[in-house]
């Protein structure tokens, strides 16, 4: 069966930590991270990376535009 | 083909637009200025030139669609009386820093507040300090005469385009309501090619954005731009115009634009009568204004009398160029009244000759 | 599967409108404006416009909206943008002209210019954000805080025999004949910013067949000022906003399709 994989990549630097992708990410892939970015945010990151399906809900919601999806069918 | 009209100085002002060339009229009703909007709705001129004219809800309004559409890069214009170019200033204020061209006709009425609405020069402070806030400039042109009502308009928007500052147009209740002989030059094509150099006309590839704003957070750019607007300011100099009347072997000098240059004409005409040696000088911009031209004949008449139609205005700007060199007094009538030749020879008499 | 042999440029499914400059927004983390400027810019992109547009920027927050919009704008005085649009728009007549308003700008001071502006049925699009509260000036009472809201000038909460009633301006300007599409979306979810993109879309469709004004707004947080996170703050817009400001179209191809009789009672 198909099933579609995916990935994202955040700008760290660009991340204001809002965490309104967090919970718009319906597979739970997404969380805040410990560290900091220069501008002293949480930045998001793929926490469970291979919950990702690719959907973009996080990227569409962030509003600093902050994040690129990529998306695989695999087999 | 030039063509003789008898109009009022209102009506030329529109129909001098329109031959102009100008791209966009937007303008709220108030007397004693209503016929430009008036004749420029009877005349269709979206018909004969494709002008646009638009009656705004406010003067408000008004003023920020002249902002709108001054950023286009287009010929655009307003025009108002006291009450409603004291609603406008905040616009003002933001198109001239923002250093858009334009033309606001002010037809002047008497105040404060409501005031009447008979001919005023009470808003020469308003028109040549800048009037809204900030450290600004417009370029003011005082006409006289129908004749110049029309001719200013061109004028008004060769200055305008050559700064990119706002032009405004000084004229009173009396000026815009009487009639007299007009001539008009031909119609004027509009332009189609716009200055895309700094012009909202839509960002191509090719360049950067064009963004037209008056804001500017940091106070180290707001500073750099106020420096190049100050500088812009001065350099209007070179425009500066005036007429002058018998001042060749003058005596004493009276100072008066617009109407009440008019009417210092004939005080003019029958001192000399009497054997008195009076001259006049009449600045046909009120900023830039004829502070050389002024301090140069200070240093050959005994004194100066500034008459305006209000409490004493552009006397200020006399007795600085004048620089205390030689008496300057001021004859003024404030409220909507009109002084009559008479008046002014009266004051001549009490003011100019009484200390001599 | 290494992540690795997903991020390729072949599987890329979504980028930043390349129409949003480099500049980092001047907005709070959370902030729904940055994710409206977004899909602004996504649709101009879409359409192949940025050449034919030109935006409005309001005095608020997103005063520096043309910092952060690559197209040709124009910033106006406060609450004047659809008059400045007007004057663009007559003088440009093709070209697609749109405002970006806050509360304050186009339900307060801007009202008089809002109004007619509709009421003349320029061929603009507004773009309205609600989130009831003066962000920039530091969360004073907006013409659009809710009854027993609180912000800094309201500080026991909106009053409504004092200090009035929230104004409900998109309902009021569907009533206009001069606006054709009229709608009220919502960005803080992924379903919500797609149906306001095709809302979007749909306003960009109207501006082109010229038949009047399309307005389009969207209800939206201010997490600074109402005091909460980002995500607290979406939760609450939900809970308090969205049953006084209900989401959805109210005008359509130039007919009211919600009964705005009973959303008043």
């Amino acid at each position: 069966m198909a099933k579609m994989r995916g990935a994202i990549v955040v700008d760290i630097e660009r991340c204001k930590g809002c965490g309104v992708c967090v919970v718009n990410c319906p597979t739970d892939t997404i969380g805040l991270s410990k560290e900091v970015n220069g501008k002293g945010y949480h930045y998001s990151y793929m926490e469970y990376p291979e919950n990702c399906t690719g959907c973009t809900n996080c990227a569409i919601v962030c509003p600093d535009g902050v994040i690129t999806v990529y998306r695989l069918k695999v087999e | 083909m030039s063509e003789i009209r008898l109009m009022k100085g209102n009506e030329a002002i529109a129909e001098a637009a329109i031959r102009a060339g100008v791209d966009g009229y937007f303008g709220y009703p108030i007397t004693p200025q209503s016929e430009i909007l008036e004749y420029l709705m009877m005349e269709r001129p979206e018909e004969r030139t494709g002008m646009v004219v638009l009656q705004a809800e406010s003067e408000i309004a008004a003023i920020n669609m002249v902002y709108g559409a001054a950023g286009t890069g287009k010929k655009v214009m307003t025009s108002s009386s006291s009450p409603g170019i004291s609603l406008k200033l905040e616009g003002i204020s933001y198109i001239a820093g923002a250093e858009l061209p334009c033309l606001i006709v002010n037809v002047v009425r008497g105040g404060p507040g409501l005031g009447t609405i008979q001919p005023s020069q009470a808003d020469y402070f308003q028109a040549t300090k800048g009037g809204g806030h900030g450290d600004y400039n417009l370029i003011v042109l005082a006409p006289a005469s129908v004749q110049e009502m029309a001719d200013f308009v061109e004028l008004g928007f060769e200055l305008a385009f050559k700064y990119r500052n706002p032009c405004m147009i000084l004229s009173d209740g009396l000026i815009g309501q009487m009639m007299e002989k007009v001539e008009f030059h031909e119609q004027k094509e509009r332009t189609k090619d716009f200055d895309q150099s700094w012009a909202t006309t839509g960002k191509t590839k090719d360049r950067e954005r064009n963004i037209i704003t008056s804001l500017n957070l940091d106070p180290e750019l707001q500073y750099e731009h106020n420096l190049k607007l100050q500088e812009k300011y001065k350099r209007m100099k070179e425009d500066v115009m005036f007429e002058t009347f018998n001042t060749e072997d003058a005596e004493f000098l009276l100072v008066a634009y617009g109407s009440s240059a008019r009417i210092c004409q004939k005080a003019v005409d029958v001192a000399r009568s009497r054997g008195q040696k009076l001259g006049l000088l009449r600045p046909q911009t009120l900023f830039p204004f004829p502070e050389e031209a002024i301090a140069k004949l200070s240093k050959r008449v005994k004194g100066i009398l500034a008459v305006e139609l209000s409490a004493g205005q552009m006397v200020d700007d006399v007795k600085l160029a004048v620089n205390g060199r030689i008496p300057v007094h001021h004859f003024g009538t404030p409220g909507g009244k009109i002084h009559s030749p008479d008046d002014v020879l009266k004051a001549i008499d009490e003011k100019l000759l009484g200390g001599f | 599967m290494d992540i690795n042999e997903i991020i390729k440029p072949e599987n890329l499914v979504f980028k930043r409108t390349e129409l949003m400059t480099d500049k980092t927004l001047s907005y709070c983390p959370g902030c729904g404006h940055g994710t409206a400027h977004h899909l602004i810019m996504e649709v101009v992109e879409e359409l192949g416009i940025q050449a034919d547009t030109i935006g409005v920027a309001p005095v608020g927050c997103s005063v520096l909206a043309y910092e952060f919009m690559d197209i040709d704008m124009t910033q106006a005085a406060h609450g004047r943008a659809p008059a400045v649009a007007t004057g663009i728009k007559r003088l440009w007549p093709d070209k697609y002209v749109f405002t970006y308003q806050g509360d304050g700008d186009l339900a307060a001071i801007g009202t008089a210019e809002t109004i007619h502006a509709c009421n003349r049925g320029e061929n603009i699009i507004i773009f309205f954000v609600n989130n009831g509260i003066y962000g920039m000036t530091g969360g004073q009472m907006a013409p659009t805080t809710l009854e027993g809201m609180r912000s800094s000038t309201s500080p026991y909460g909106r009053d409504l025999a004092s200090m009035g009633h929230p104004i409900k301006m998109t309902e009021l300007i569907a009533q206009l004949p001069g606006t054709v599409y009229v709608t009220r979306q919502a960005v803080h979810k992924a379903a919500n910013v797609r149906k306001t993109k095709k809302a979007i879309h749909k306003a960009f469709e109207v501006a082109k067949e010229k038949k009047g004004l399309a307005f389009v707004e969207i209800v939206s947080n201010c997490n600074s000022g109402w005091k909460m996170t980002p995500v607290d703050s979406n939760i609450w817009m939900e809970e308090n906003m969205f049953p006084f400001y209900p989401l959805g179209d109210i005008k359509v191809d130039g007919k009211i399709v919600k009964d705005l009789m009973s959303d008043l009672m």
